[in-house]
């Protein structure tokens, strides 16, 4: 698509002129945000990368206003976010857009994946594209975490341990890994200390990989829900007015229920205990994580062998890295596998079910329910998904993307 | 189009209702029934006068053992007292300083002190009680699950000993001395029951019984919890509002401009 970008623009103001000859930044957004050619059947669920970017950006504008109030010391942390909420002007308002905006912007990636689940985006040429993202989703994944243990009260203490002592799973050198990450022989104050120093990092290191994330789509362009290449200028728009627009009104959408939440519900997506100062001597009697978390939550304690779930559970991830080599169907969009299309809503459902199962302590049929949903998981990937590129028959794609939006305006 | 702005909408409004739930489902405890408070819904604000009550309660019974550390004497004037009713209210408290010499002293609190603290220390307060302090009240209708139902139940929820089942004495071992609520978890709880018909004398003259001690100590609770409530719900209705008119202007120039795509 590179090549149909058109001459360069030719810019009137002197000033702009005279920078980008030098530092051509305006010619690139031109040409990546402007004439860029997009294809022009998108659905709502491409909203939704433009959406999780500007949750990336007002976690971070609200995360350093929190990062200028808070006090990363055992002694004084749980108070000190207390304080951002009653003493600091609008505190409460930074706190419960960051701690909401962590859920929210979980829910956004969730709906990303899940498009580019649905629609194939991961396939040829967009492998790298796509094992970018998973690398974003695992780095936000430790972010979040180490988000929830500064507030330093019962979840966040309680969680950190359980976190932490998966890696004493690991053989021989488990234990010393352990003691390694936490700096000393329990959670303290030097555990506090690197998170909150990390949970800082994170997020900037997370933007690199967003900023590679958007050159790798642009080099071969977006996907789109027929999953077939525009083939002429007359399947595609110019990304600018038309999906700047687009983009724009979804993002205020989204915001209208996230607002909801943050100033309606503030905590509802919370647990009560994490209003309770952290207590080395009193385990809560469910040690629960963010909703974000509980699918995988669920994957770990599903394996009867610690060991065993920690593989589990890294491996629900790992298995995501190599999607794009384990899907062997040449059609990307499930639009036109009859077969796929029910197994990956399938997946979505199982997904749900690890997340409830998660959420509920691990007895009665909790146990079962998690085992069977976390079995059917690796299924999918493992078995389902190589098995059905093979032998599923293909409804016939449209011969073109513009002919495909006619088509559907005629019917 | 506007298939998918609908069931785009589904699907987000799912997604959340569904992470909701998980968070609901979180809890397993018997739920406390639920009560109309004046704070609840997206309009609700504190009952300014079950919340002054509410204080009289906290400082006649639940100050004993219970502090309230994250709140300071100024606050009080954000339930509806004059500054000069506050000065009143705290005429009589001494809290804890140092003179000029780094003397330890007793002095009179001023508005910008935080409320006294009924121990110099955790220790000192887990040693008058059995050896485990008495929870910090400042945000404790945040940390439990049930919230201002829950304090509610727990304050009425007590079954003297001789209205208990012969199963319910069985089942946990309870003996003469021990305290049973109904709504605590494992029942068996170290507070005695705190309120009790007349066990203060209300100033405004409202009849004082224990329901109306215990919803009224709530509301005031509740306000310690979050005091900045009133304000995030009327922003809240700003934001929304101001959010949806963008909406609207946005899809109106959105469909402006892919008038001719479609």
């Amino acid at each position: 698509m590179a090549s149909s970008h058109g001459t360069p623009p030719v810019f009137n103001n002197k000033v702009i002129a005279w920078i980008d000859y030098r530092l051509p930044i305006f010619s690139y957004i031109e040409k990546e945000y402007h004439t860029f050619p997009t294809p022009r059947n998108f659905n709502y669920f491409w909203n939704f990368g433009a959406i999780a970017t500007v949750m990336l950006v007002l976690m971070i504008a609200t995360g350093v206003v929190l990062a200028t109030n808070y006090t990363p010391n055992v002694l004084m942390a749980f108070d000190s976010v207390e304080r951002i909420d009653r003493d600091v002007p609008s505190g409460w308002l930074m706190r419960d857009l960051h701690m909401n905006g962590a859920s929210f912007f979980f829910i956004a990636v969730y709906v990303h994946i899940f498009r580019g689940m649905y629609y194939g985006s991961y396939k040829q040429p967009r492998e790298l594209l796509w094992i970018l993202g998973v690398v974003i989703f695992l780095l936000m994944m430790a972010t979040a975490f180490m988000g929830y243990v500064l507030p330093w009260g019962q979840m966040s203490f309680w969680g950190a341990t359980v976190i932490t002592s998966l890696f004493s799973a690991i053989p021989v050198v488990g234990d010393s890994i352990v003691t390694w990450l936490w700096g000393g022989f329990s959670i303290g104050n030097p555990t506090l200390n690197r998170f909150y120093a990390l949970h800082y990092l994170l997020p900037f290191i997370i933007v690199a990989v967003v900023a590679l994330h958007v050159v790798a789509l642009h080099v071969h362009g977006s996907n789109n829900p027929t999953g077939i290449d525009p083939k002429g200028p007359q399947d595609t728009v110019p990304f600018h007015p038309y999906y700047t627009m687009k983009d724009g009104f979804g993002v205020v959408i989204f915001l209208i229920v996230y607002s909801a939440v943050v100033f309606f519900a503030p905590d509802m997506l919370g647990d009560a205990a994490n209003y309770i100062p952290a207590d080395p001597l009193v385990t809560p009697t469910h040690i629960v994580p963010e909703w974000y978390f509980l699918p995988f939550y669920a994957i770990l304690r599903a394996v009867p062998d610690k060991l065993g779930g920690v593989i589990a559970m890294f491996g629900a991830i790992a298995v995501l890295f190599v999607l794009p080599w384990l899907d062997t169907s040449r059609v990307r969009s499930s639009t036109f596998r009859p077969i796929y299309k029910w197994f990956m809503l399938l997946l979505v459902v199982d997904v749900v079910v690890l997340g409830f199962c998660g959420a509920n302590p691990p007895a009665g049929f909790w146990i079962p329910l998690s085992q069977v949903a976390t079995l059917y998981y690796f299924v999918h990937f493992l078995i389902l998904l190589p098995v059905l590129g093979k032998i599923e028959r293909p409804l016939p794609l449209p011969p073109s993307i513009a002919d495909s939006v006619l088509k559907k305006k005629a019917g | 189009m506007r298939r998918l702005i609908v069931s785009g909408a589904i699907a987000l409004a799912a997604l959340v209702a569904g992470a909701g739930a998980v968070a609901i489902a979180a809890g397993t405890e018997a739920h406390p029934p639920h009560r109309h408070w004046h704070f609840q819904g997206p309009f609700g604000t504190y009952d300014r006068a079950a919340a002054q009550r509410g204080y009289q309660v906290y400082a006649e019974v639940c100050s004993a053992c219970h502090s309230l550390s994250l709140l300071a004497y100024r606050n009080l004037i954000e339930i509806g007292l004059t500054e000069n009713q506050v000065k009143g209210l705290i005429k009589d408290i001494t809290v804890p300083d140092l003179n000029d010499d780094g003397q330890p002293i007793d002095r009179p609190a001023r508005l910008s002190d935080r409320f006294r603290k009924p121990f110099p220390n955790e220790l000192a307060a887990a040693a008058a009680n059995n050896g485990k302090a008495p929870p910090d009240l400042s945000v404790i209708v945040k940390a439990r699950e049930g919230g201002a139902d829950y304090i509610y139940a727990l304050l009425t929820g007590y079954v003297p000993f001789d209205k208990l089942t012969p199963a319910q004495i069985k089942e946990l071992n309870v003996v003469k001395d021990d305290n049973y609520n109904t709504y605590f978890p494992g029942h068996r709880i170290a507070m005695a029951p705190p309120l009790s018909d007349d066990k203060v004398t209300y100033v405004d003259g409202t009849k004082s019984t224990l329901d109306q001690q215990a919803s009224d100590v709530t509301e005031f609770l509740a306000w310690a919890s979050e005091p900045w409530m009133e304000n995030r719900k009327r922003t809240g209705v700003r934001v929304i509002l101001f959010l949806l008119a963008l909406a609207g202007l946005m899809y109106a120039v959105k469909r402006q401009v892919w008038a001719n795509k479609h």
